[in-house]
């Protein structure tokens, strides 16, 4: 959640020497009306969603006395705004404004530089008031290694026909607002309207400050949640994920739920990309073939199968999906193997039993896909395999028929099963989880085939023929156990189910056994 | 001939030793790039795969000669250092692989880079490949796979998505139509070398003989194609396909946005645009090679 809200931005700009109106946020009656007393003088009251357009939706008021604040900060407070319910409000001084303008910054892609826009007209309904008058909207260009200079301000504004006081009061200001959004590495800034009240104070009456989510590390300070431009809250389920991708850089993982059902005479499926391009195009191909996609996700840059074994678990903790859809660029240049593995340790943990189609193109596909079709072929969802030369519109297509042909059931999001595993188990903790291993099937083993399997070569046969660590703890942990499960595969698939492999992914169990509670 | 890199192109690694560097720095040099010298500060002294490491680009420099291009592995905090200390010594282009550098971070490369006359790929990119001759990056994966799969010939590709340059590669090669540069220009929304830098570089290449172009909703890169196209300063044939369709588009909550690029940078004004000036606007990205063939055999 890298967008601010009106109050954190204000607080922001404040900071920065930015006017602005005075007040402070309010999440009960009680506190609005605290404010208003304090500030001794008729207060408006504004809602903090994320929603352009409050005041036609009734979401911002005034009040003359702190009874009254109290009064519409109760009426307030609670109100369902698209996604939002109102849990905070905005108690202000009320401005006796004389007029509007606008200001902004946004990134200019062909100038490679902050674009700062400033019209001297503006106020609700801003875009329509600009395409009449485009003599009032000037812009320029931002040199990010000088900040904006005054005079370049100045110049500015007195190109948008602005003379008198306001003009050093409003370069002024422009000055700061630049310098703002560069401290807290904001994509975009937004001011509207920037006052001028009747007693000749600028202010900025209204602003909205989008941090880039790549830089929110460097700004612990504003409590950002979830480094991801959302235009609603989180979901309880895109938080789990969150969580789970927030300590493991190794690849990106990144999961929005966007539909719980799907629309009249459509079938709602669980959807898997892999980077950005890649599974736009599938998304495209997926929805033109009837399909409703429950969410976006995307695991790419080369993540280890961990990971992608955790976005499927998060992807079928989705109730009510009919098919599962994995599709990426077709020729991707990380190790499919890894995506094929995490797929399989979920899909067997899950006994899938909704169709799915895995299209893996890329590097090491012809393994990805003989790991998919040997280990998934009990299931009792089909799950077919493709590689680079099947394009994502013949997949889908062939989703189409699997679920056809499956009856259309759907899947059933059943509560989280602790692993059973045996206390004197041998055991060693990983980047991300911890491996276990039953030595007391090992001795019966022939193969030890796990550690051929394990390509990093970290397992060894100990004298008692028990497959142990050939590294030290700690360096497996740091990462020498790439967590790619080829050990765990092997061994369930075809020795005698030794290894457990847990890979926690923490609130998942809890919002499962909400669903299953549910339903 | 190629764009950005060819055989010759004398390459450095920056972050040579971290976990992405170690692995791409085989796939280059397997492949035939020609690399001379990796950089991680503190590390100096060490080789990795043949290659020996040391502690600043301008050591590097000194001990080597000249460097004309960097590929940049370090994380995305540090990579800003990274490459104006690469700009600072002299190296004319950088491919900065990292993913998640902070914008303003990338803006300040892009004022030192316009300063220093230096051209920049990334950040967020796969890198950039001319079949035969070289890779800087990470494109192929392993020197054996991108060698099957791209094979040297007439079309430049230019891709806002890593996956999708490969894939359009790899068809085009598949249907017998070769590539001169295949150029994966990074998936974030300020990039050094978008779309329209790249096609100015393919104009003036006379290996290339026509263009495949994957675009995206989102930034004004393929509209400026377009203006480019309008302007006479790129006259090769193009095909384009622009994902995106079907996402939502959503409120729109930057007014200032919507003041300054108007409905620029979605999908219809994308392919209204690029279909205004003539481009092949196909469909499905599967449909390139087809079209490119048809264009390359009714001109031959
Ligand atoms: S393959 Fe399984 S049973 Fe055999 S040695 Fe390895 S862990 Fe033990
Ligand atoms: S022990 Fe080896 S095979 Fe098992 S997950 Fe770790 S790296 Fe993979």
């Amino acid at each position: 959640m890298a967008r601010l809200y009106e109050f954190q931005s204000k607080a922001l700009l404040r900071g920065g020497g930015v006017p602005v109106p005075e007040g402070a946020v309010a999440s009960s009656p009680a506190e609005a009306r605290a404010i208003a007393e304090k500030l001794g003088r008729p207060v408006v009251l504004k809602i903090q969603v994320w929603v352009t357009g409050r005041a036609g939706l009734g979401g911002i008021q005034f009040a003359d006395t702190p009874a009254e604040a109290e009064e519409k900060a109760a009426r307030l407070l609670g109100m369902k705004v698209k996604n939002f319910v109102v849990d905070k409000i905005l108690v202000e001084e009320k401005l006796a404004v004389e007029f509007e303008y606008f200001a902004g910054i946004v990134m200019d892609d062909a100038a490679k530089r902050p674009l700062l826009v400033f019209s001297s007209v503006g106020g609700t309904g801003v875009e329509d008031i600009v395409r009449k008058h485009p003599d009032k909207v000037v812009r320029r260009t931002i040199d990010v290694r000088t900040g904006l200079r005054e005079f370049e301000a100045r110049n500015m504004v007195l190109r948008s026909g602005i003379s008198g006081p306001a003009l050093l009061q409003i370069s002024d200001l422009l000055t700061k607002l630049a310098s703002v959004a560069r401290v807290y590495d904001a994509r975009s800034v937004e001011v509207n309207p920037l006052v001028r009240t009747v007693d000749g104070r600028i202010l900025a009456a209204d602003c909205h400050l989008v941090v880039d989510d790549y830089a929110v590390y460097r700004h612990p300070d504003l409590g950002i949640e979830i480094a991801r431009e959302f235009d609603r809250p989180p979901t309880e389920l895109e938080r789990v994920a969150y969580k789970a991708e927030e300590k493991d850089y190794r690849g990106t993982f990144y999961f929005l739920q966007m539909a719980e059902k799907a629309e009249e005479g459509r079938t709602l499926i669980g959807f898997h990309g892999a980077g950005g391009g890649g599974s736009m195009m599938s998304m495209d191909a997926v929805q033109s073939r009837g399909f409703t996609v429950a969410n976006y996700c995307d695991t790419s840059g080369n993540p280890p199968a961990s990971k992608v074994y955790r976005a499927a678990k998060v992807i079928l903790s989705q109730p009510g999906i009919k098919g599962y859809f994995a599709s990426g660029s077709g020729v991707a240049s990380q190790e499919q193997y890894n995506s094929a593995r995490g797929l399989v340790k979920a899909f067997a943990e899950e006994n899938l039993a909704i169709p799915a189609v895995i299209r893996l193109g890329g590097n090491f596909e012809e393994e990805a896909i003989q790991i998919l079709g040997t280990y998934l072929q009990d299931l009792p969802g089909r799950v077919e395999a493709f590689g680079r030369d099947d394009p994502p519109e013949a997949c889908a297509a062939r989703l189409a028929d699997l679920v056809a042909e499956g009856g259309g059931i759907s899947h059933e999001v059943r509560p989280m099963k602790e692993p059973l595993i045996q206390t004197s188990a041998y055991s060693f903790a990983t980047l991300t989880g911890r491996i276990s291993i039953d030595h007391s099937q090992c001795l019966h083993c022939e193969s030890k085939g796990c550690i051929s399997a394990c390509a990093p070569r970290i397992l060894k046969v100990d004298e008692d023929g028990r497959p142990v660590l050939a590294i030290s703890e700690p360096e497996a942990k740091k990462g020498k156990c790439t967590e790619c499960l080829a050990c765990e595969l092997y061994c369930r698939f075809h020795e005698k189910q030794a290894v457990t492999i847990e890979l926690p992914i923490p609130g998942l169990k809890e919002y499962r056994d909400g669903i299953a509670g549910k339903s | 001939m190629s764009i950005f890199v060819d055989g010759k192109t004398r390459v450095l690694i920056q972050g040579i030793t971290g976990r992405e560097g170690v692995v791409r720095a085989q796939l280059m040099k397997d492949y035939g790039t020609n690399v001379l010298a990796g950089v991680t500060p503190g590390r100096g002294g060490r080789e990795v795969y043949g290659i020996p490491v040391f502690d600043s680009v301008e050591q590097a420099r000194d001990r080597v000669g000249e460097i004309d291009a960097s590929v940049i592995f370090v994380p995305a905090a540090l990579v800003k250092n990274a490459a104006l200390e690469a700009l600072a010594a002299g190296v004319k282009l950088l491919v900065i692989v990292p993913d998640r550098v902070p914008i303003y971070d990338v803006l300040e490369i892009a004022a030192a880079a316009e300063e220093a006359e230096a051209r920049f790929v990334g950040p967020n990119t796969l890198g950039l490949l001319s079949p035969g001759k070289a890779v800087l990056g990470m494109i192929g994966g392993r020197a054996q796979r991108a060698k099957e799969w791209f094979q040297p010939g007439p079309v430049g590709v230019s891709s806002r998505s890593g996956g999708m340059t490969s894939a359009i590669a790899y068809y085009l090669s598949r249907a017998g139509l070769g590539l001169s540069t295949i150029v994966h220009v990074g998936g974030d929304s300020i990039v050094g070398s978008s779309h329209p830098e790249v096609m100015e570089l393919f104009e003036k290449d006379p290996e290339t003989r026509a263009v495949a172009m994957f675009g995206e909703i989102g930034t004004t890169q393929e509209e400026r194609v377009a203006d480019l196209i309008e302007q006479k300063k790129f006259t090769k044939p193009l095909v384009a396909f622009i994902g995106g369709k079907a996402a939502k588009s959503g409120t729109r909550f930057s007014h200032a946005g919507a003041i300054v690029d108007g409905n620029r940078g979605s999908y219809e004004s994308k392919v209204g645009r690029l279909r205004e000036v003539g481009v092949h606007v196909v469909e499905a990205a599967a449909d390139i090679p087809a079209r490119i063939a048809e264009i390359l055999g009714s001109k031959a």
